[in-house]
């Protein structure tokens, strides 16, 4: 193992604003933050829908404010096939809904208040994530 | 007031996931890539919202009612079944193909990225599908 790109403070500052914007959304709302939840009820569901689509739309502002006031370029790199995508797409819509929740879901509102469900979905995901990138890397 | 909460909590959201740059794919990669070249920026950005929102959620929790909605609405499930494991396996593979998670992924959409694009319609096809199967009951 090599430790490379680690970025401790602009990490730790991303997660404390996420930390406080699932804080009021409970403060306010009485929900928890899941964003694989929000986005398929949005779609699915009749109950809280103007809500959850205006926090997805919340969701694609945050990049647009950041360029206006940071003025930093953001930079992403997706190096797959659409057919990969398509398939990964597919693989995180169903497998979140399936488990009820995923990295905001079960990682952050779940395990912030000690659900062990959510500490067991955690740890699952994550084991089988790094499982993946070996076995891709492998390939 | 709820409505601009709810806006409000999803543009903090979007903005914790720039500055983490857990909006970047290649990041996350690097975090699952444990047994090569591994990032630990991903734990950082848990822990920073882990420090904030754990806290908070159990201040806010025994308080009678949420300030703008009627009561808490959250599951309060134990149950460690198959649902939860099959499903976070199916996520963390899909997670660790593309490094892409739902958050993440609709944040990314204010980039106008196609791959990113792809990748959040086959999601919506994925919820869509757990949804008219009733996938989630049936596992």
């Amino acid at each position: 193992m090599n430790i490379v790109n680690f970025t401790p403070v602009s990490a730790l500052s991303g997660g404390l604003l996420i930390g406080f914007s699932v804080a009021i959304f409970f403060l306010f709302n009485g929900r928890l933050v899941g964003i694989s939840g929000i986005a398929a009820n949005a779609l699915t569901e009749k109950n809280n829908k103007l809500d959850n689509i205006l926090f997805l739309l919340g969701l694609v502002i945050g990049p647009i404010f950041y360029r206006l006031f940071i003025k930093n370029e953001i930079s992403i790199t997706i190096s797959n096939s659409f057919s990969l995508l398509i398939l990964a797409g597919l693989l995180v819509g169903i497998g979140t809904r399936v488990s009820g929740g995923c990295t905001s879901g079960h990682g952050i509102s779940g395990i912030g208040r000690f659900s062990l469900r959510s500490i067991v979905a955690t740890i699952t995901f994550m084991i089988v994530g790094i499982i993946t990138v070996f076995i891709k890397n492998f390939i | 007031m709820n409505r601009l909460v709810s806006l409000i909590s999803g543009v903090i959201f979007g903005a914790g996931l720039v500055i983490s740059e857990m909006i970047n794919p290649d990041k996350v990669l690097g975090f699952l890539d444990l047994f090569g070249n591994w990032d630990p920026s991903l734990a950082f950005v848990m822990i920073g919202a882990l420090v904030v929102s754990s806290p908070l959620f159990h201040i806010i929790k025994n308080k009678e009612k949420p300030l703008s909605a009627e009561k808490f609405n959250y599951s309060n499930s134990k149950n460690i079944n198959n649902r939860l494991i099959i499903g976070s396996v199916l996520f963390g593979t899909g997670w660790g193909l593309s490094g892409l998670c739902p958050g993440p992924a609709i944040t990314s959409l204010a980039l106008l990225n196609i791959y990113s694009a792809t990748f959040v319609v086959a999601m919506f096809v994925g919820f869509y599908l757990v949804k008219f199967f009733n996938l989630d009951n049936r596992i």
